[in-house]
């Protein structure tokens, strides 16, 4: 049995070591070298000259998680509300932009934005001044959580309709209004759920680099460009491109250590009452 | 004579076109505890929830006292449920979970706390204030659901067959507790359950319900002794339903003879049903009465045997603590104080006779509603739990008047020995043993 299991996990383990354990690796390695390999911190040093960029992505993609987050709630919970049937089709419309490229996607909202797109169009046929919209950061804002959205939905969805349906009608019961049930009872058991969507878009909204590049001009740097730069880019330096990836990696630890603190706060009462 | 605390007038509740409910109606005394008895479907939780306020009705009107709470919604209503799967919140521990109704109407930490203390003495859970609800057993949550309800201080608690999920033991101890809780607090007890013998146990009053209908309102004596159709006859305890003749008043025809008996009122050659408890037969020799049969199957039921006699075709139970054997001819002897009378009803026939306890059951198949039809196992399988000589229901637990609205009166927790305190290791550990 034992072997067995092995032997069938073993794919798996090959896989995770070729390209996921050997490229940290490489990254780390490459963090930590020059460009003829010998060891060196000067590369970490150099991180320190983007922490504006740093908190830019950091700040941004927060926001972007925030926007999201008070967006998706509502509409997570109403669907969840809704009568099965319903709620397959509205979880498929929530899923259906992802079936398009993320590019695409991404150009189609430079055409909206841009200072002779659609809506700046639209605008001026009715009479209203234009509006600069794209390169801005709202621009990327509103890049992130159109693209990202959908990964704070589902899982704020699956939480709401696993809520019993009793335990609702018991806070009623013992006097909590709409408001209260919802508070007391809808948001605190719907915890898990925030926390693995906020996680699903601060992470990606934080390195992102195409919605940047897209839709915030040369004004709105991101981790994830500066990345970019350092590989593909003018600025070509893959080992300040590791360091630079690093030390996201561990910002992104760190955030979601944070996070589920939330999460862990409520597992260790629990464990501490065992004893 | 008692106020009527909750009164249902003219109800009617519709699922998705079916009507479940139709002109339903129904007081409920303060005080009282009213249990709403039969199988399921027959609407019994569909009146819980119209009176917990989790239904609005399609028609009829809802008093609590002389007010009309029909379009009250449940956060605002005197009138607190106990789940059937008791619904905890899980984030809370047991303290917050039963301190809950308290934070919502802004009490003062120092009254929560002591009321919480007292709802746990109540409910013998006393030292579990900090525990997770993962962490107890499903006697021990229900419990704390009972804790929770109380600590509202409602003037009405509904509970929704709050015992089902509960093995027999453990259900014996928590109807002997609430039955207690109820006698101590005074708080009116409104009951669903489809287990007869919890319904005999516990009531002030039964109301049976088939259909949607009330079938019969009564103490459970009444209930027992005086069943008004088949239907409540079956359904409560076991019982031989007979087609009978009502010759004149005290006189009735059954089984090819002429009985006396201490009914009247039916008028004259009346069809009517006459039931007869299993418990009430004597079984004599043959040639000492008219009625006379074959034993065709016998059953060892601890309290007595359940003897099963063909008498010309019909099968009759009779439960005796003397054995016999299969083959044997023996008689049946009945005094008119066994016989009890009751009006035709659409029940009427349905019920049959005692063949699917033979061993010619199979033989039965063939020949649907010939043989009794049974509602639920538990029914069959707790028989004769109330049917002891002489005790037959509510035995042990008094509904005399002065004994409810006291409190204080045997209330002191911890009183009861059955429970030891909580914290010992034992006890706790005997009832995840039962809940699992």
């Amino acid at each position: 049995m034992k072997s067995n299991s092995k032997l069938l996990s073993a794919p798996y383990t090959v896989w995770m070591t070729v390209f996921i354990v050997l490229p940290m690796l490489l990254v780390g390695y490459f963090a930590f070298t020059d460009k003829s390999g010998a060891f060196t911190l000067e590369n970490m040093m150099s991180v320190g000259q983007y922490s504006n960029v740093f908190l830019r992505s950091i700040w941004l993609g927060a926001v972007a998680t925030v926007v999201s987050l008070v967006l998706g709630y509502p509409l997570a919970y109403i669907i969840a509300k809704m009568n099965a049937k319903r709620q397959n089709v509205m979880v498929m419309l929530v899923m259906l932009p992802m079936w398009m490229n993320f590019l695409l996607r991404t150009y189609a909202w430079m055409t909206l934005l841009e200072d002779n797109g659609l809506i700046n169009s639209a605008l001026a046929a009715v009479g209203l001044p234009r509006v600069h919209m794209i390169n801005t950061a709202g621009a990327v804002v509103l890049g992130m959580v159109y693209n990202y959205i959908p990964y704070m939905i589902l899982p704020l969805y699956s939480v709401l309709t696993k809520i019993d349906e009793s335990v609702i009608q018991a806070a009623q019961d013992l006097g909590a209004n709409g408001r209260q049930v919802f508070l007391k009872v809808v948001v605190p058991l719907s915890m898990p759920g925030v926390i693995s969507g906020v996680t699903m878009v601060f992470v990606p909204a934080v390195s992102t680099f195409i919605i940047s590049k897209m839709l915030g001009g040369g004004g709105n740097l991101l981790i994830g460009d500066l990345i970019d730069m350092q590989f593909l880019g003018s600025a070509y330096n893959p080992n300040l491109g590791s360091a630079v990836s690093l030390v996201l990696m561990v910002i992104i630890l760190i955030c979601m250590g944070i996070m589920n603190q939330f999460d862990d706060g409520e597992v260790n009462e629990k464990g501490g009452m065992l004893l | 004579m008692k106020n009527t605390i909750i009164s249902l007038k003219n109800i009617t509740v519709s699922y998705d076109g079916e009507q479940v409910l139709g002109g339903f109606d129904l007081d409920i005394h303060d005080g009282e505890f009213v249990t709403l008895l039969g199988p399921s479907g027959c609407g019994k939780t569909t009146v819980l929830r119209t009176i917990a306020g989790f239904i609005r009705p399609d028609a009829g009107d809802v008093f609590f006292y002389d007010k009309n709470i029909t379009a009250l919604p449940p956060h605002r209503r005197e009138v607190n449920t106990i789940f059937q799967k008791y619904a905890l919140f899980p984030h809370l521990n047991v303290y917050e979970n039963i301190a809950f109704g308290m934070r919502l109407k802004r009490r003062g930490e120092k009254e929560i706390r002591r009321t919480v203390q007292e709802m746990l003495a109540m409910v013998n859970l006393t030292g579990y204030a900090h525990r997770g609800i993962g962490q107890l057993s499903g006697g021990q949550q229900q419990r704390v659901a009972i804790a929770r309800a109380l600590a509202n201080e409602p003037k009405v608690l509904l509970l929704d067959e709050p015992l089902g999920a509960l093995d027999l033991k453990l259900r014996k101890d928590m109807q002997a507790e609430l039955k207690k809780i109820q006698q101590c607090t005074g708080i009116t007890f409104v009951f669903v359950t489809h287990d007869q013998e919890e319904a005999l146990s516990m009531s002030d009053t039964v109301v049976v319900m088939d259909g949607g209908v009330i079938q019969q309102i009564g103490s459970p004596t009444d209930i027992y002794n005086e069943p008004k159709n088949a239907f409540v006859a079956d359904f409560i305890g076991e019982s031989n339903i007979l087609d009978g003749i009502m010759l004149e008043d005290y006189s009735v025809k059954f089984a090819g003879h002429s009985f006396r008996c201490l009914d009247s009122g039916f008028g004259k050659n009346t069809p009517v049903d006459v039931v007869i408890r299993p418990e009430d037969i004597k079984v004599v020799e043959p040639d000492a009465t008219r009625i006379v049969g074959d034993v065709t199957a016998v059953t060892f039921k601890g309290v007595h045997y359940e003897i099963i006699v063909d008498v010309a075709g019909f099968k009759w139970m009779i439960q005796s603590t003397e054995g016999r054997l299969v083959g044997d001819h023996i008689g049946l002897a009945l005094t008119p104080n066994d016989i009890h009378v009751m009006e035709k009803s659409e029940y009427s026939g349905v019920f049959g006779d005692y063949s699917t306890f033979s061993d010619e059951m199979d033989e039965d198949r063939n020949n649907p509603g010939g043989a009794k039809t049974f509602y639920e196992p538990e029914i069959l399988g707790e028989s004769g739990i109330s049917h002891g000589s002489g005790t037959r229901v509510g035995s042990g637990i008094s509904h005399g008047p002065g004994t409810q609205g006291e409190p204080g009166i045997s209330c002191e927790p911890g009183t009861d020995d059955r429970f030891e305190a909580p914290d010992a290791a034992g006890t706790e550990e005997e009832e995840d043993g039962n809940e699992i």
